[in-house]
Parts: structure tokens; sequence; C-alpha cells
């Protein structure tokens, strides 16, 4: 009962969520000085001033603002989010298509930085105070500072052009067609872009596992534990790695906003075809509607994100099951 | 060697007293506060030459000079040029220069924002304190990157539209941690006396919160600029911002992503090494000031 009631409040507070933000991005397009004719028709446009009014008045541009949010609201609900300048397509279909590239990139460098930034944690915990501790650390520092789009033109530079293991962006060769492309071709491609998404969660990870694991090792039941004879081994495996996994899942699912900001400079650097290089080129063309469209599927996908991060860590933490749901 | 060191280690502490009234608070054993001034005034001076110098700096520098295209980093150009022959480590610096006023600029309006917000949200409470809490649950709600495409996008981009942008976005986390500094003070037992002597809310907000939140607070708004920098950098390496000319640390990276394909790493290197270094140094000075302020981890 409690958790129909969790995923109830959920839901509406999402729906809030979405309107809000609908409204903003709105506010903040429809206040923009860009005007969207001509950045539809280009500045040098030839175009007469009568063939423009009837552009605006189809657009319905010459119209109030909350009359022009209410016709987009309507047509938002029936899953028309308009047509993209940009692209020349829905933009729903834009951002469909897109999704599944960014998905995969996302995906890969979460997964990534999850596993490395855990693994990488827990060893400098083992090893606190160590050469390999204060490196680690170090390393983690700088990765946490790093710009991303700058971490990735540095790995563009090395392995693509000074090694040239890697392709040089795009997310698919170029001399192919599409129906040729192999799920090789799209690994081998996706690996750049992903390597250097990661480093945006990684270090973070790490040093909060390391954080955690050092205060589990000072705690007393550990100390229990040692004194009863357990191995280094036993010792991390049983109460270690149970109590610190939680939390540092939880701390990854919520990075998810900051993936989805990550990708528009990783997607910049890599030319790779998804929703963050997409969002980039709506903002610098004018493309209001691929905007919004794209601001408020990235409010989803980050509430998402934190919703599941709420649910497992209630499902998970019995503590958390038998005192109700955390919001 | 040594007499150098502890003439610095003195230089440090002649600083540090100025900067702090009362070095004794801080707790009998001086060394780890002297070492920590000695890092946060430092990395300061640091930051500030940079600002000052690009902010002083001769255009020259950087002019254009078609007959060095494309140089490797040597000891008159350490960064090496680029494909117009400008030096890049005076581009750099000014880029730099930019970036760090932008931020320091960006993080004062966010942060004055944020002390606003945070204290209006605990002494007020109530429907003020829900209205505030779901602004920020709002602007938390979407991706920081976007966010700032869209104020930017709003402002017609510029100079002035990254800079508004960067200014108005940064201050949800720092309104939570000051509004939960001041909810602690709220309720502790002086500030309900307080009350009942017939202080106003405002007088309250006034004498007790704001002196204690402000520690919090201050950190807070140090630990702002390293990403106020960073997000400018991104936005203007994403093509907002200044015009082609003015030198940005984005803007320079995203002209060297131009000529990547063809090997001019030093293009790329040196200028975001610069971002890099002047990011983390404004992350040392934060936590170190953090340190100084709590009496409690001071010595840790």
């Amino acid at each position: 009962m409690n958790r129909v009631k969790y995923i109830g409040s959920a839901a509406l507070r999402m729906l809030l969520l979405v309107a809000a933000v609908s409204v903003l991005s709105f506010i903040l397009v429809a206040a923009s000085p860009v005007d969207p004719l001509t950045a539809y028709v280009g500045a040098e446009s030839t175009l007469s001033p009568a063939a423009k009014a009837q552009i605006a008045e189809h657009w319905g541009l010459d119209e109030p603002p909350v009359t022009r949010f209410l016709t987009w609201a309507g047509n938002t609900l029936h899953g028309d989010l308009g047509t993209s300048i940009t692209y020349n397509l829905p933009v729903g279909k834009v951002i469909f298509s897109r999704f599944w590239y960014s998905l995969a990139l996302i995906l890969a460098a979460w997964v990534l930085s999850g596993v490395l930034g855990f693994i990488a944690g827990i060893f400098a915990a083992i090893y606190k105070g160590s050469v390999w501790d204060k490196c680690l650390k170090a390393f983690c520092l700088v990765l946490q500072s790093a710009p991303v789009f700058w971490f990735g033109l540095l790995m563009l530079t090395v392995f693509s052009v000074l090694l040239g293991w890697f392709p040089l962006g795009q997310a698919a060769p170029m001399d192919k067609l599409e129906a040729d492309v192999t799920i090789w071709d799209r690994l081998y491609h996706l690996a750049l872009p992903a390597i250097t998404l990661s480093i945006l969660g990684i270090g973070k990870i790490a040093l909060y596992t390391r954080q955690k694991l050092i205060e589990i090792m000072n705690s007393d039941y550990f100390l229990f534990a040692k004194a009863r004879g357990e191995s280094m081994k036993q010792l991390i495996l049983r109460h270690g790695l149970r109590n610190v996994s939680l939390p540092a899942i939880t701390l990854q699912f919520a990075s998810f906003s900051e993936l989805f900001g990550g990708i528009a400079l990783a997607e910049t650097v890599f030319s790779y075809p998804g929703l963050g290089s997409a969002i980039t080129a709506a903002a610098l063309n004018a493309d209001a509607p691929l905007l919004i469209g794209i601001a408020i599927f990235s409010a989803i996908f980050v509430f998402a994100g934190n919703f599941i991060a709420n649910v497992l860590y209630s499902i998970v933490d019995p503590r958390l099951k038998e005192g109700g749901y955390r919001a | 060697m040594r007499e150098q060191a502890s003439a610095v280690k003195e230089r440090g502490a002649a600083t540090g007293s100025d900067l702090m009234k009362e070095p004794r608070t801080l707790g009998p054993r001086m060394n780890t506060k002297k070492k920590l001034i000695l890092y946060v005034s430092l990395a300061g001076g640091y930051l500030l030459a940079v600002m000052i110098a690009g902010l002083f700096m001769e255009p020259e520098l950087y002019g254009v000079n078609y007959e060095n295209k494309f140089l490797l980093p040597s000891l008159a150009h350490p960064f090496g040029t680029d494909f117009m022959g400008r030096d890049m480590f005076w581009r750099s610096v000014k880029g730099l220069s930019n970036s760090i006023l932008i931020g320091l600029a960006a993080s004062a309006v966010s942060s004055i924002i944020a002390l606003i917000f945070g204290i209006l949200s605990a002494a007020a409470g109530g429907k003020t304190d829900r209205v505030i809490n779901w602004c920020v649950d709002c602007c938390m709600g979407l991706p920081h990157i976007v966010l700032l495409l869209l104020i930017s996008y709003m402002m017609g981009g510029g100079g002035l539209g990254v800079s508004v942008a960067v200014a108005v976005t940064h201050w949800p986390e720092l309104t939570r941690l000051v509004r939960a500094e001041a909810l602690q003070v709220k309720n502790a037992q002086y500030v309900k006396a307080a009350y009942k002597m017939g202080r106003s809310p405002f007088q309250v907000a006034k004498e007790h919160i704001v002196p204690h939140v402000l520690p919090v607070y201050l950190v807070g708004l140090v630990l702002l600029f390293p990403h106020a920098i960073m997000h400018e950098a991104a936005l203007t390496f994403l093509g907002f911002g200044f015009p082609a000319g003015v030198p940005a640390i984005g803007g320079i990276l995203s002209e060297a992503m131009e000529h990547i394909v063809t090997g001019k790493w030093w293009l790329c290197l040196f200028p975001g090494l610069m971002l890099l270094i002047a990011v983390m140094l404004f992350d040392l000075i934060g936590d170190k000031l953090k340190m100084l302020l709590n009496p409690g981890s001071g010595n840790e």
C-alpha cells in the first residue's frame, strides 16, 4: 500500500514538474530577442514582407504569448511537439531517433564510471595512506575538476590522431550504409565518448566509496569481525561491500542530471548524433520547438533517475522498508 | 632552502593575522592554520595575478601575426601559436581572466540570491518555504547545461547572455545549504528567547541567523567559483558567448577542435590545463577556508 502511495505521489510530482518546466522553457524561449522568423528564413532572405507575414500568421507569431502557449501545450498533449527547423523533421521524431544514441552513450558512461569508481574507491580505502591511495585520490580530484570537453579533446588527440586506435567521432563509419553498420562499429565509435563522459562521475564515486568504506572500517562491528579473525577479504566482502554499495548506487543514479548535461559537451566534441548535439544545435539555430522539446525530455529523464534511486534505496535497505518511503 | 621556506611561512602568517582578527580562536596548534593560510594565499595570489594580468593586458600580445602560424611551444611562445599566429599563452591568460571575472560576478549574484532565499525560506516557513523549495526542485530538475542553454537563448546569446545564464543558475544548491543551516539556528533556544522578548522576524534574521549562516555561506560562495567558471567555459565552447575576437577558454578550445585532426595538440592541451588548474585552485581555497572557518575541523 505504502509503495503504491509513494509511486502515485511521485507521478503527481513529475507531472507538476514537467508542467513547470514547460511553462518555464516556454517563457524563456518566448522572451528571447531572437526572431524565429528571421532564424527560419535566414537574415539575407529575399522573401517579400507579404510572404513573411504569411508565415508569421501560419505560425501564430502575431498572437499574444498566452494564446501561443495554450496552442503549443494543446498540441503537445496530443503528441505534436512541432517541427524542428534544424532537421526539418517533427520534434518528436528527432528526439526519439537521437535518444537511442544518447542513451547508449549515457548508459555506457554510467556503468563504466560506476564500476571503475567503485572498485578504485574500495582499493583506495583498503590501502589507505599508501602511495596508491594518494595517487588515486589526486587523480580523482583532477578528474573531478577536468572540463569534460577538454578531456574529450585530449582523448581525441591522443587515441584518434596520434595513435590512430579510434575513429574521429561520429556514431558509425562514414563510408558505410546505415543497414551495414554492425554492433561492433557502434561500440567502436562509442568507446571514446563513453570514456570521456565517464570522467564526470568516476572521481566522485571513487572518493565517496573510499570515504564510506573508511568510515565502516573504523566502526565497532568491523573491529569485532576483525577480532573474530576474519581475513581482509572476508571483512570487505561481508561487512564492507554491502554497506557501501547502497549509498554508492544512490549517488550514481542521482548523477543522471550531470550526465545529461555532459552529453551536450561530449557529443559536440565527437560529433556524435545524440540529443546533446541536437540541443546545442537547436539553441544556436534558434530552433525553439526542438529546444523546448529536449528540455522537457531532459527533465523527465532526470526525474526518472532520481525516482529510481529513491525506490531502489527503499527496496534494498530493509530499515527504510519498515519506516516507510523517503521522497 | 630552509631559510626560504621559513620566510614564506612567516609571510603567510602575516597575511593570515591581517585576514583573521582573532587567530587565537582557531585552536592551540598554529602550524596547521599557518599552512592552510599559506595555501589559500598562494592559490588566491595566483588567480588574482591571472585576473589582473588579463585585465591590463595589451591586446597586441595576442594579436594576429600570420608569419608565426602554428608554431610549436617554445621559449618565445610557451603555449605555441594558433592558425592566425596569435600567441596562445597570452590568449589563454586573457581568456582565463575573462572567465574568472564572469565567475566572480556570477558567484556573487547567485550567492546573494541563495542567501536571501535560504534565510527567507527558513525564517518565514510555511508557504514561503514550500514555494522556495519548489523553485529549487524545479531548477535542479533540469540538467544544468540545459538551463544554461535556455537562458543564454533567452538573452539572445552573446557575452551578456552567458554571464546572466551563469549568474542566475547557481543558487539552488547553496540555497539548500543556507536553509538547512538557518533552520538549525531558528530552533535554538536563544533565538526562541529573542522572539519571546519581542524581536521582529527581520531583527532576528539580521542579528542571529545571518551571522550564524555566514561561514557556510562564504565557503559555499567560494565553492561556486569553480562551477561558474566551468559552466562559462562550457557555454563558450558550445558556441555561445563572445564574438570570435575576444579570447575565452571555451572559445579557444572550440577553435582548437578544428585543428586536432592535423595534430596541433598544443592548441588544446595548455589552455585546458590552465582552466583545470584554476578550477582546482578555487576548490582548494574553498576546502581550506572550510577548515579555517570551522574550529572543529581546523586542526584535523
